[in-house]
């Protein structure tokens, strides 16, 4: 074959491979779009018969607003208090200080071993008992146990990309543990604490399975709205959710490839 | 200040980092310890510093017994390896870390950041105190991890290989200048290093450590001149080690027991058939190969199955030769056990040379 007729096969190749790579990605995506718009679209027309902004708008007002101001608030308060909790344990177990730092460590990922239907199922029956079913604090809870995953194992990593040496350097010249800590440890850190508060953030925002299992029906997130609103067939509402539900996630995984390094991901499971 | 050692013992699992080291560092003295990886000189280090608590053994400053204060009470400056400067903060802030600890006023702490700037020479960089340390070369950077160390005025200086991550010509610059530093401020200095010809050069006082030991401690002309065990003869300088024994007349008959250790430079290559010279030892030997150093040439002579090396001011050709060493400048160390490895370690031996020998 010819060098110029191997360079067409080439480009017709990698043509058709990124026609495949755009139908598979970006046409869900757009039918999204199209379905959010669809005033009315009735079987077996190839368009909608009528398109506007009605369902955004209802959007804007009621239910799904308030489902999306519940979720971001419970994710704040999730990231915070795995922050509060993960920073120490991942600061010791980083400098091996922790006793049993690896059954710590192992501790932390062992939810995500199992299915995790199940465990949350387990979990609501004892949040019944507890009367934490409905609440938000028992949703926060739920969703800590995956968000202290992603929290533990970041941090690890981010504190052990953090040289001893930096650390003696202080405490040579005469400064505290704590003052060492905050002055230099934390401050090198923090690329990867704020890597770890988007992960954790976006584990909470998107949950759904503990969520519907100990928040419904009171404690409603954009997810869980999302499931009931396509279950009544309002396949337009449930679109224009699964927007709105991009969104934070899009922006906030560009954040997070600023600040995460492949050495945080690469730690994930190491003891 | 005065630092006392006594029997210090450490281990790292199954390691001797240190087997019962015994030393003073003199007050106001730069000392440098010196020897191979792993003999233990960095944990030594570590131990002053109080980021290692030895298994045995105590540590005394100025006479007080300080084995079990934590590191920020022993008034002793560290610097380190790869310098460990704080990546997120200025320069500026890194050299007044330790001033604001002790809590000065803000311009007492700018005047004696600019002083510790000054004496490591950098105060003529325009725009230093603001510059982060990724910033700078190597060299300035080292310059800042000194001055962050002498900047608290310590009454201890540790320093742990601190020219080894620059290149030939700054790391002769930086030694000659830290020798200098360290006359001036008269800071008890200990320096560690492996590097044999830095410690030399560098050291009031020279200690030689192997296998978690000081093997030998003095003043470095009076330990390269005599060392005490074959093994300070091999470490320091370019050291021949000559299987065999010295017969009568000078003779040197290779023999399996026997060693014979002398210096390069100490060797003469006189032509095949001289007279021997009066007072030397001598052997015949092949010259088969001589390489120019700079200061001197080297010939490679093969006696036996051993190449011993000689330094002289003139290239030899290859060929038959006589080699003679003045009897004074033959270290004797027959009768001493642990000379009995040496001839086992032969290969090792001539590893070291070998790094010598690129080094000068």
């Amino acid at each position: 074959m010819s060098v110029a007729g191997r360079s067409l096969l080439a480009v017709t190749l990698r043509a058709a491979l990124g026609t495949l790579v755009l139908v598979v990605i970006l046409g869900p995506l757009l039918s999204l779009v199209v379905w959010s718009l669809a005033e009315r679209w009735h079987w077996p027309a190839p368009f909608p018969q009528q398109l506007g902004l009605k369902y955004w708008l209802r959007m804007l007002q009621g239910d799904p607003l308030r489902a999306l101001t519940r979720g971001v608030t419970i994710a704040t308060i999730t990231t915070v208090l795995a922050l509060v909790a993960a920073l120490p344990v991942s600061y010791l177990a980083a400098r091996r200080r922790l006793p049993a730092g690896a059954a710590v460590l192992t501790l932390f990922v062992l939810p995500q071993a199992f299915p995790q239907l199940p465990v949350f199922a387990s979990a609501t029956v004892l949040f019944y008992r507890w009367n934490l079913a409905g609440t938000v604090p028992g949703v926060v809870l739920i969703h800590l146990v995956g968000g202290l995953v992603y929290a533990v194992w970041t941090l690890t990593a981010a504190f052990r990309a953090v040289g001893p040496e930096l650390e003696e350097a202080a405490l040579n010249l005469g400064a505290s543990a704590t003052r060492t800590f905050f002055r230099i440890a934390l401050p090198l850190a923090l690329p990867g604490v704020a890597a770890s508060a988007i992960l954790v953030f976006l584990h909470s925002l998107d949950e759904f399975n503990g969520t519907l299992l100990v928040g419904a029906p009171y404690v409603t997130t954009l997810p869980v709205y999302m499931y009931t609103a396509s279950l009544g067939y309002e396949l337009q509402i449930a679109s224009v959710t699964a927007l709105i539900l991009m969104a934070p996630g899009v922006v906030l995984l560009l954040l997070l490839e600023r600040f995460l390094r492949a050495e945080y991901l690469a730690f994930f499971g190491h003891l | 200040m005065e630092v006392r050692v006594e029997k210090l013992e450490k281990r790292f699992g199954r390691v001797a980092a240190l087997a019962g080291v015994t030393h003073t560092f003199p007050k106001g003295a730069l000392t440098a310890v010196v020897g191979p990886s792993g003999c233990g000189k960095t944990t030594l280090l570590r131990v002053l510093a109080g980021f290692v608590r030895p298994d045995q053994g105590r540590v005394w400053m100025d006479g007080r017994d300080v084995t079990d204060f934590p590191p920020q009470a022993r008034d002793c400056a560290l610097v380190f390896q790869n310098y460990a400067l704080w990546p997120h903060m200025t320069v500026f802030d890194n050299v007044a870390f330790g001033l604001r600890l002790r809590r000065l006023p803000s311009h007492e702490v700018r005047d004696r950041v600019r002083e510790a700037l000054a004496l490591v020479e950098l105060d003529r960089v325009p725009g230093i105190e603001s510059r982060r340390p990724r910033e700078l070369s190597g060299g300035q950077q080292q310059r800042v991890a000194l001055a962050r160390a002498i900047a608290v005025r310590p009454r201890l200086l540790l320093l742990d290989e601190p020219l080894s991550n620059l290149d030939a010509k700054v790391r002769h610059r930086v030694r000659v200048e830290i020798r200098a530093l360290q006359r001036r401020t008269g800071i008890t200095t200990v320096y560690v290093t492996h590097d044999q010809e830095e410690a030399l050069s560098i050291a009031d006082v020279l200690v030689v450590m192997e296998g978690g030991r000081v093997v030998q401690a003095g003043r470095p002309e009076d330990v390269y001149a005599r060392p005490r065990d074959p093994f300070v003869a091999e470490f320091l300088g370019s050291t021949n080690v000559l299987p065999g024994t010295v017969a009568e007349g000078g003779r040197i008959q290779p023999r399996e027991r026997g060693r014979l250790l002398f210096r390069a430079e100490d060797v003469a290559l006189l032509p095949a058939g001289s007279p021997p010279p009066a007072g030397a030892v001598w052997t015949p030997g092949e010259v088969v190969d001589c390489l120019f150093l700079g200061a001197v040439y080297r010939a490679y002579v093969r006696v036996g199955d051993t190449m011993v090396m000689a330094d002289g001011r003139e290239p030899v050709r290859p060929g038959q030769v006589l080699l003679a060493v003045p009897k004074s400048r033959v270290m004797d160390f027959s009768g001493d056990e642990a000379g009995a490895d040496l001839i086992e370690s032969a290969a090792a031996g001539e590893d070291r040379r070998t790094r010598t020998r690129t080094r000068t």
